[in-house]
């Protein structure tokens, strides 16, 4: 095994680190929360790091020709390739600092993915990554719940009911995506016992997130981490509200903070508030409502919407995690 | 003073009984291959299990990756191939086309990925034998693609392969097809090389500038769009244009160090020193047949010679338009088919008859589909191919332009 950075958890907003790796020259939309992600994620690694990724609108919107935004190597790969890609650049680092033919040091490979590349096509890639023990990388769903970068369209990891340009609400057909988003972070974390970190954050809480990346990063092995990110575009809403719909998302008990660390599950921020009782979750339809997206829904698609969170908070096993029922007591 | 097994393995030349995957597999070993990743499909696949072994056994060091796809599979070496490390790796038949996106991407970016392509029939229906479509199908895509006849040429042809392929004129990807069962499978005598040759022979790669590593920040494959995507695609045509030269001069070095090969590393000639009237020409392990064919009617008095194409890309359109453009008649053998086509002929065809096409004299130029999904290609189907090519010369026109041999109708 390559050794791996140190990269001690940060303590306090005001000490995540100052130096960038995303910066200037790229074109994402005003708002674009997943902008955001990614510059949290490379100041969260730091320099000795080489991003890859995958098509999408983190490539297509980031890297115009001559006016890239990464400070740090950056490559591109395929739509479904994240997985490989994160393979193939820890393999050939790892290779060639065995042999000697490369200075033995420990460099930080990250693969990111958009929701499309990697909950949908780039699935069993990333399932393949996370079983290389011997290899130390980190594959990041950025998840905006849209092919966003390709006009909109439903993803596996779109919401019921969301209205993109592949689920129009019709005069017949009110509801055209009637899939439920996957629920891909503890999919992966179930599937494979021998990966030692799986995460799931949220660039609104960015302290939470930068360290999610630091312990992924130093933990050794292949890791994963899925982040939500409201996008104005495709969830149709006014660019200033992305901070707070990412909150809401996690408020309304929607989106739910944890990692998986050594098979130890711990819920973070309001998440972890919610799980203990300290706070009630917020009815979802303040979340929906704010959204165009979801502007087509009526009351009942609006109860229907609220009892699929309230039973994934009170009748799974591991509340708002693992879609298993309680065992009878 | 003890050996590792590498050492023993490698220390002293020998001659040993191989299929022609093996011999690959050898010159992985012997090239120091970092990556190399697998995903089973027959014919290809025997070269992985050989792969396997030698590094179970500890007779070769290297990352050997079991994909979870032929897409992933080629997608590994190429990002392996970004930071600098040398890869190998391979496929068959429909497996090559399920990576068929990364592999367009590799010769894109002008990674110098090896591949073996196994060659094999594309479903459906199924079929393990040999048809040459599969490998085929990137000729337009920057892939330098060698078809290989024998063992030996295969562990000799994939040592200059990385050596080639990463030579910074060229950076471009590069496929050894070989035939299925017929060469990956068949064994054969190889003189196994030293280490200690091959060193001499063939430097560590090099990435340089282009190496993706931190203390080298480049931003790899941006989005170029019509702002710059017309720029990129004529560097890789300079590319490729360069690709002859650096394969003359490697091909050269070669016979020097190792003391075998050909008089051209584009083409082999065979019975035609007397400039027979009637030239074959094919790819691959169809080379035996034709010879024996060729022997039997130079005895009968005819003059017929065969011109193997080694080369597919970059195409040797002079030494081609040499080594034919003086026959009455060419008989072009396709182990391919291009449905719908100019006369509705084979791949290769169309690639010689445009290659002629610039002569003032042109031969008459014959096509026939043969060997499909591994049948046999025979001594007298071969005669069957002459006689019909004779013909065209005896009336000075060709009655059907591509002919199907050894088909049930």
């Amino acid at each position: 095994m390559t050794l791996v950075q140190d990269l001690p958890q940060v303590r306090g907003v005001k000490n995540i680190p100052i130096q960038e790796g995303f910066t200037s020259g790229h074109r994402t939309c005003q708002g674009c929360e997943s902008a955001l992600t990614m510059r949290l994620m490379i100041k969260a690694a730091g320099p000795r790091t080489i991003v890859v990724g995958s098509t999408g609108c983190m490539y297509v919107a980031n890297t115009t020709y001559y006016s890239t935004p990464w400070v740090v190597p950056w490559m591109h790969t395929q739509l479904g390739s994240s997985g490989a890609a994160a393979t193939g650049t820890a393999a050939g680092l790892a290779s060639m600092m065995r042999k000697g033919k490369m200075k033995d040091e420990p460099i930080n490979v990250i693969a990111f993915c958009g929701d499309g590349g990697g909950v949908d096509m780039g699935l069993a890639g990333i399932s393949a990554a996370l079983q290389h023990d011997e290899y130390n990388l980190l594959i990041l769903c950025y998840d905006n719940e849209s092919y966003a970068n390709t006009d909109i369209q439903v993803s596996g990891s779109s919401p019921w009911g969301a209205n993109s340009t592949f689920s129009p609400p019709g005069k017949v057909h009110r509801i055209m995506n009637k899939r439920w988003k996957k629920n891909t972070a503890p999919m992966l974390a179930a599937g494979h016992p021998s990966c030692r970190y799986v995460a799931t954050a949220c660039a609104s809480y960015g302290l939470d997130f930068t360290n999610k990346i630091r312990r992924a990063l130093t933990i050794g092995g292949p890791t994963f981490i899925h982040v939500i990110d409201p996008c104005p575009k495709g969830w149709d809403y006014d660019p200033k509200y992305s901070h707070e719909l990412g909150m809401l998302a996690v408020e309304t008990g929607l989106w739910v903070q944890y990692e998986i660390a050594d098979g130890e599950l711990t819920l973070s921020g309001p998440s972890r508030a919610i799980q203990s009782g300290v706070r009630q979750r917020k009815p979802v339809q303040e979340y929906l409502q704010r959204q165009g997206r979801f502007a087509h829904l009526n009351e009942e698609d609006l109860e229907f919407f609220q009892s699929r969170v309230d039973e994934s908070w009170d009748e799974w096993w591991l509340p708002g995690v693992v879609p298993f029922k309680k065992p009878e007591e | 003073m003890t050996t590792t097994v590498e050492e023993q393995l490698f220390m002293t030349e020998k001659e040993e009984l191989i299929s022609g995957s093996e011999a690959v597999a050898i010159a992985c070993a012997l090239a120091d291959v970092d990556v190399i990743t697998a995903y089973p499909i027959r014919p290809y696949d025997t070269v992985m299990q050989y792969v396997s072994q030698l590094k179970a056994n500890g007779a070769f060091d290297c990352d050997f990756i079991v994909a979870e796809s032929e897409h992933s599979q080629f997608e590994i070496v190429k990002h392996a191939s970004s930071v600098g490390a040398r890869t190998f790796c391979g496929s068959s038949g429909v497996g090559w086309f399920y990576a068929f996106e990364a592999i367009a991407v590799t010769a894109g970016l002008r990674l110098p990925v090896v591949a073996m392509v196994g060659n094999r029939a594309l479903d459906d229906p199924g079929a393990f034998g040999v048809e040459h479509n599969d490998a085929l199908a990137v000729r337009d895509l920057g892939w330098m693609l060698y078809w290989v006849a024998t063992a030996q040429e295969a562990l000799d042809m994939a040592l200059m392969a990385w050596r080639i392929a990463e030579d910074p004129r060229a950076f471009l990807p590069m496929a050894l097809s070989c035939d299925g069962s017929f060469l990956t499978h068949s064994q054969a005598i190889v003189n196994v090389p030293t280490q200690e040759q091959v060193n001499r022979f063939l430097p560590g790669y090099d990435r340089g500038k282009l190496q993706l590593h931190p203390d080298n920040p480049i931003t790899v494959a941006p989005q170029v769009n019509e702002d710059w995507l017309m720029e990129i695609r004529r560097q890789s045509n300079e590319a490729m244009t360069r690709t002859p030269a650096v394969i003359k001069e490697v091909y050269e070095e070669f016979k020097q160090v190792f003391g075998r090969g050909d008089p051209s590393p584009f083409i082999e000639e065979y019975m035609m020193d007397d400039d027979p009237d009637i030239v074959l020409m094919g790819m691959g392990t169809l080379a035996l047949p034709v010879r024996v064919a060729i022997r039997r009617m130079r005895e009968q008095g005819k003059k017929v010679g065969f011109v193997r194409l080694k080369f597919f890309r970059p195409f040797a359109t002079e030494e081609v338009q040499q080594a034919l453009g003086g026959a009455k008649a060419v008989a072009v053998v396709d182990r391919d088919y291009s449905f719908g086509s100019p006369s509705f002929g084979g791949v290769l065809f169309n690639e010689v008859r445009a290659a002629l096409y610039p002569l003032e004299k042109r031969p008459h130029v014959v096509n026939f589909i043969a060997g499909l999904g591994g049948r046999e290609v025979r001594v007298r189907d071969v005669e069957e191919m002459v006689e019909i090519t004779q013909k065209a010369i005896d009336t000075g026109k060709i009655e059907q332009e591509c002919n199907w041999i050894g088909v049930r109708e």
